[in-house]
C-alpha cells in the first residue's frame, strides 16, 4: 500500500499526459473529421480523390510509424515540432481520417429527401448541413465514434516513442526500476478507470439522443 | 397564373416530355395524372425548382420565373413530398417553424404564432410538441402541409397525396385540399388516382408517357 502511494504521483502525471493528448485530439479530429466527411460525400471529384488519398494513408499506416515520421523525419525537411505539438499533429491527422470515414457513412445514409424538403423550404446549404443533416448524423454516429473515443484513450500510450511521459511510461519506468509488476497493474486498472467513465459518457449521448427516431 | 411553355425535359437522351405547355389559373386546382413513370413527378420537380428544364419557360403573373435561381425570400412553390420527408429530430411545431425562422427572419413568437394556428386550422393542435415518429401517416401528411404553407406559398404541391394513406384518409386530404382552396389557395396535385383528381380538380392534365 505504501508502495502503491510513493507511485501515484508519478502515474497520475503520466495520466494528466494520457488525458490531455486525448482531450486535444477530440477536440481537433471530431470538427475535421466531419469536415473532411463533407468532402468526401462532394461531388468535386479531384477534391474528393486527394482526400481520399489522405484517408488511405492515415488508414493504411501505422499511428506508431506516423508519430515517428513527424517527430524525427519532419525535421529533415526544415518542419520541427516540439514532442508534444508533434504528438497531437500526429494524432489529430490519423484520427480526422477515421471519424470522417465514420461521418462519410453516416452522411450518406442521411435520406436525400431531407435535403430537397430543406431546399424547397429555401435553407441555405449550410444551414441545412447545421440544422437538419448534422443532428441526424451525430445520432447515427455515435456508436461507431465511440468506438474510438475508446480506443483514442490507449492509442495515446503510443506517444512514449518520441519521449513523451504518459500513464504508461510512467508504469514502464516504476517496474523497471523496482522490478515489480504492481506499478503495470495500476496502470491498467487507471485506463479501465478512463475507459469506464468514457462508456458511461457515451452511454448517456446516446440516450441523450433516444427522443426521436 | 402559372404558365408553362413549351417545356422539355430529358434524362441522358431520354425524354420525359416534350414541348409541354400548361396554364394554371390562380385559385384553382390541376390534377396532373398519369401512368407511373410518364414524368408527373419529374413535372412537380421541375415547377419546385428540384430540377432544370432542358427547353422552354416558366411565367409567373406573366414575369419569366425560375424556381432554381430564386432562392430570395419570396417562397413561391411549396411541396407536400409523397414520403412526407418530414425532419425527425425535431417536433412537429419545430418543423413547421424552422424555415419560416431561417429563410424568412421571421422572428420565434412570430413563427410560432402562425405555426399554432395552422397546426389548429388542421386538427393536429394537440400534436406541436411530438416528433414525427409518434404520427400517423395523416397526421404526417398534414403537418408537411402546415410546413408548406407556413412560408406562404403562392402554389402548393402535391406529390401523390392519396398513395401513403388508408382509403378512409382519402376524404380527410380531399376536405383539406378543398378547404385551402376556399381560402384562395392555387394547387398542383400530381397523382394516379384518377377518381380523386376528378373529385378535385378544376383542370386535370394528363402526362402520356413518351414514345422513344
Amino acid at each position: 500500500m505504501e508502495y502503491i502511494l510513493q507511485i501515484l504521483p508519478s502515474l497520475l502525471s503520466g495520466a494528466r499526459m494520457t488525458l490531455s493528448i486525448f482531450f486535444w485530439t477530440l477536440l481537433g479530429a471530431l470538427p475535421l473529421g466531419l469536415i473532411v466527411g463533407l468532402g468526401l460525400t462532394s461531388r468535386f471529384r479531384p477534391f474528393k480523390a486527394v482526400l481520399r488519398l489522405y484517408v488511405w494513408l492515415m488508414r493504411g499506416t501505422p499511428l506508431l510509424l506516423q508519430l515517428i515520421f513527424v517527430f524525427y523525419g519532419l525535421p529533415m525537411i526544415g518542419f520541427t515540432l516540439e514532442r508534444y505539438p508533434a504528438a497531437l499533429f500526429a494524432f489529430i491527422l490519423n484520427y480526422t481520417a477515421y471519424f470522417a470515414e465514420i461521418f462519410r457513412g453516416g452522411l450518406q445514409s442521411i435520406d436525400p429527401g431531407q435535403y430537397e424538403s430543406a431546399k424547397v423550404l429555401r435553407l441555405t446549404y449550410w444551414q441545412t448541413i447545421r440544422k437538419i443533416v448534422t443532428p441526424q448524423v451525430v445520432k447515427i454516429v455515435l456508436p461507431s465514434i465511440g468506438n474510438e473515443v475508446i480506443n483514442l484513450v490507449k492509442d495515446s500510450s503510443l506517444v512514449y516513442v518520441i519521449g513523451l511521459g504518459d500513464l504508461l511510461r510512467a508504469g514502464n519506468v516504476a517496474t523497471s526500476r523496482d522490478v515489480t509488476l504492481v506499478p503495470l497493474v495500476l496502470v491498467g486498472i487507471i485506463y479501465l478507470l478512463m475507459t469506464a467513465v468514457l462508456t458511461f459518457v457515451l452511454r448517456k449521448c446516446e440516450q441523450h439522443y433516444s427522443y426521436w427516431k | 397564373m402559372l404558365e408553362l411553355k413549351n417545356i422539355t425535359k430529358s434524362f441522358n437522351q431520354r425524354i420525359v416530355w416534350k414541348n409541354l405547355s400548361l396554364k394554371i389559373q390562380d385559385g384553382q386546382i390541376l390534377c396532373v395524372v398519369g401512368q407511373s413513370g410518364g414524368g408527373k413527378t419529374t413535372l412537380l420537380r421541375c415547377i419546385s425548382g428540384l430540377e432544370r428544364l432542358d427547353k422552354g419557360q416558366m411565367l409567373l403573373d406573366g414575369q419569366p420565373f425560375d424556381p432554381i435561381a430564386s432562392r430570395n425570400n419570396d417562397a413561391v412553390i411549396g411541396v407536400v413530398f409523397q414520403d412526407f420527408q418530414l425532419f425527425p429530430h425535431l417536433t412537429v411545431l419545430e418543423n413547421i417553424t424552422l424555415a419560416p425562422k431561417l429563410a424568412l427572419k421571421e422572428s420565434n413568437q412570430t413563427a410560432v404564432e402562425a405555426a399554432r394556428e395552422l397546426l389548429t386550422k388542421l386538427s393536429l393542435a394537440d400534436k406541436a410538441d411530438l416528433y414525427p415518429y409518434q404520427l400517423s401517416g395523416g397526421q404526417k401528411q398534414r403537418v408537411a402541409i402546415a410546413r408548406a404553407l407556413a412560408m406562404k406559398p403562392k402554389i402548393l404541391c402535391y406529390d401523390e397525396p392519396t398513395s401513403a394513406l388508408d382509403p378512409g384518409l382519402r376524404d380527410k386530404v380531399k376536405a383539406i385540399i378543398l378547404q385551402l382552396k376556399a381560402a384562395g389557395m392555387t394547387q398542383i396535385v400530381v397523382t394516379h388516382d384518377w377518381e380523386f383528381a376528378q373529385q378535385i380538380a378544376d383542370q386535370t392534365f394528363k402526362i402520356e408517357p413518351q414514345k422513344q
